[in-house]
């Protein structure tokens, strides 16, 4: 894949030593293990008291900073999740809300109306979501292309009706619910540091069940159904059956996220039910780069960590003062997101996580430029 | 009786906001395979123009025809801008117009807040008449009338016109047309102009429909255009028109019949049931 142009870039010696060749092998080799050494910076961000100033408002510990990092981590993994269907097997699915939703809605309801412990009506409301989504995305398959892209937009559709419809007081309808009976350890503001770890394991999980998937021998039928579905075909395989179980795979994923959204949330809301979530899913799998190992999850993060220091920027007196031509787009975060996303579809088609390749590429063409030049006038001195 | 004739009236009514929505819609993805999720955008473009026009005072008739002007100037300024550029890269042409789509209605929001502004109705418009003993809002009416026109409007520019032939040609096989030596772009920047027209005209009357403007109307029509859209067949505007008129009925009358909701919920219901029993469409064409 395009996994070195994550690797952090190597200045280029223009006449490597034998000691300086071994430097970069170690340096390379080394830098392989940067996502472990990430991994246990983020375990361990809870006991920071480091302040990251402009990124975040005071240290990195504290409860509030906490919620969103987390917030940022399961948003990073539920948009890894959708790209198993856009980036992986070329499907684009408007209705991964209804899978999300579901997971959250199933858990919550089942705690509340039939007094089940969080663990087990956790664990059902995994099941339903992922039932859904096989259910759903058996009938959802039968039609290919942009019929597809709206069976699955009509059903996110209906039931987000429903949820906001209220049947029989079960959803909280356009209030949505509140949790009870979350246990203890996730409730309360002592116990952010546990609804970050929870966050950050579903973010491994869905990272390492991606990873998995895609490089299993369904995964590679998965990459030829995206690059063409006629030829796997034509190679005998039913490509039905494998984009099913990228459906359910992604649905699962996205119920499981639910799950953790409701710990982090304490609550149901109606809003993780409509299109326009699916479409900032979109939005933050484009964003980072679709179809690459880190790239929705690099999206999500930025997405959503944007979205919640520009609202709370636009809230402060900072913005308040300035002219109407930078207050006015400062104020809406959506705005500002949308726009960045049209720039990055333009200038940066691979998403964020190109753009040191992309870097490289420019810098390497500059260099050949300034080479040509150097023979150029070394043969007309000649 | 009249309440018949009442849900009739105003499911067609329904059906008119939607009809003016997708036809741009359908043509659109009809001719560029492009789905436009900047339509509802470029509505609330059109929305907010005649109310900012018709709140300073300005007749109704100028105002909308002010709306109908900006959304139209938007839709091209959109095309030529941002879509035209990625003329060999659909999908990403969808995706700049979902970043539209976004920033466009925010863009509103922050400049005249995220509450619904009312729209100020003109008397004549704001009344009702009897119809067959039932009570029907003038409104509705105006919208049937609009879209009628627009409808005949269309047929005869597509019918009888020769961009028509050039976007009938190009909704049918666009690179056939290429290959005979006429440029489909320029018929591009009209479709989308005629789309972005209509979707504009939509805003402005749905203005009085609902009695208000906001940011988001445009996303919520968006979602029932498609409906249209697809059940009628991707670009074709007859199809467009039959479906729209479908879905508006159905959505009347089973809101009046059932629970409330239920209406919407059958729309999105029968949809996927025709996807999956006809993956063509209402009129046959490819969807």
């Amino acid at each position: 894949m395009n996994s070195t142009a994550l690797h952090p870039p190597t200045t280029p010696a223009p006449a490597p030593t034998a000691a300086r060749a071994d430097r970069r092998a170690l340096l390379r080799r080394s830098g392989r293990y940067w996502p472990a050494a990430v991994l246990l910076l983020l375990v361990v961000a809870p006991y920071s008291a480091l302040p990251l100033p402009g990124l975040l408002d005071g240290p990195v510990g504290s409860p509030g900073n906490l919620q969103l990092l987390a917030l940022c981590l399961v948003f990073g993994a539920l948009a890894t999740g959708y790209d198993l269907l856009l980036g992986r097997t070329g499907l684009l699915s408007f209705g991964h809300a209804l899978y999300f939703a579901a997971g959250t809605y199933a858990t919550n309801t089942l705690m509340l109306e039939s007094g089940l412990g969080f663990w087990p009506a956790a664990l059902l409301g995994l099941a339903f979501g992922t039932l859904l989504a096989a259910l759903l995305g058996s009938v959802s398959l039968r039609v290919s292309g942009i019929g597809f892209s709206m069976v699955t937009l009509a059903f996110a559709q209906a039931g987000s009706i429903l949820v906001n419809r209220d049947p029989g007081g079960v959803t909280g309808g356009e209030e949505g619910r509140a949790a009870q009976g979350l246990p203890g350890a996730f409730v309360g503001i002592d116990h952010t540091a546990n609804l970050y770890w929870v966050a950050l394991g579903y973010l491994v999980l869905t990272l390492a069940a991606v990873h998995w998937a895609v490089r299993s021998p369904t995964g590679r039928v998965w990459e030829g159904i995206k690059e063409n579905e006629r030829r796997v075909e034509v190679l005998g395989l039913r490509p039905y059956g494998y984009k099913l179980v990228a459906f359910t795979l992604a649905g699962a994923l996205a119920a499981l996220g639910g799950v953790v959204y409701l710990l982090l949330t304490g609550g149901a809301t109606p809003q993780t039910t409509t299109s326009d979530f699916t479409l900032s899913l979109l939005v933050m799998v484009v964003l980072g780069g679709s179809g690459s190992r880190w790239g929705p999850m690099v999206g999500g993060i930025l997405y959503t960590w944007a979205q919640q220091r520009l609202t709370d920027l636009a809230g402060t007196g900072a913005v308040a003062g300035l002219p109407a031509v930078l207050r006015v787009p400062l104020s809406q975060p959506l705005f500002l997101l949308g726009a960045l996303f049209v720039l990055i579809v333009y200038a940066l088609p691979g998403g964020v996580v190109r753009l040191p390749e992309h870097i490289r590429a420019v810098r390497a063409a500059r260099r050949e430029q300034r080479q040509q030049r150097v023979e150029q006038r070394g043969r007309t001195a000649a | 009786m009249s309440v018949l004739v009442l849900l009739t009236l105003t499911g067609l009514g329904l059906g008119a906001l939607y009809f003016l929505v997708a036809s741009g819609l359908s043509l659109i993805f009809g001719l560029m395979d492009v789905l436009n999720f900047a339509h509802g955008a470029l509505l609330a473009v059109g929305a907010y123009a005649t109310w900012w026009a018709a709140s300073r005072g300005s007749g109704f008739v100028l105002a909308v025809l002010f709306g109908t002007a900006v959304g139209t100037a938007a839709a091209v300024l959109l095309e030529l801008g941002l879509i035209r550029r990625l003329y060999a890269r659909p999908r990403e042409q969808v995706l700049v117009t979902v970043g539209v789509g976004l920033a466009v209605p925010a863009l509103l929001s922050a400049i005249w807040g995220s509450d619904a502004r009312t729209f100020p109705t003109p008397a004549a418009l704001a009344g009702t008449v009897r119809v067959l003993g039932a009570v029907i809002p003038v409104n509705r009416l105006l919208l049937i009338g609009a879209a009628v026109l627009v409808l005949a409007g269309l047929e005869l520019f597509l019918g009888r016109t020769r961009f028509g032939l050039v976007v009938r040609a190009g909704v049918e096989d666009r690179a056939m047309v290429t290959a005979l030596g006429i440029d489909v772009r320029r018929a591009f920047t009209l479709v989308f102009a005629l789309g972005g027209a209509a979707a504009a005209l939509a805003g402005a009357l749905g203005g009085v429909y609902f009695g208000e403007v906001d940011p988001g109307q445009g996303s919520s029509l968006l979602i029932f255009a498609f409906v249209v859209v697809v059940m009628g067949g991707m670009g074709s505007v007859r199809g467009a028109a039959l479906a729209s008129v479908v879905v508006g009925l159905v959505q009347q009358f089973a809101n009046y019949y059932t629970t409330g909701g239920l209406g919407d919920l059958s729309v999105v219901v029968l949809l996927a049931a025709l996807l999956l029993l006809r993956p063509r469409g209402l009129t046959g064409r490819l969807a």
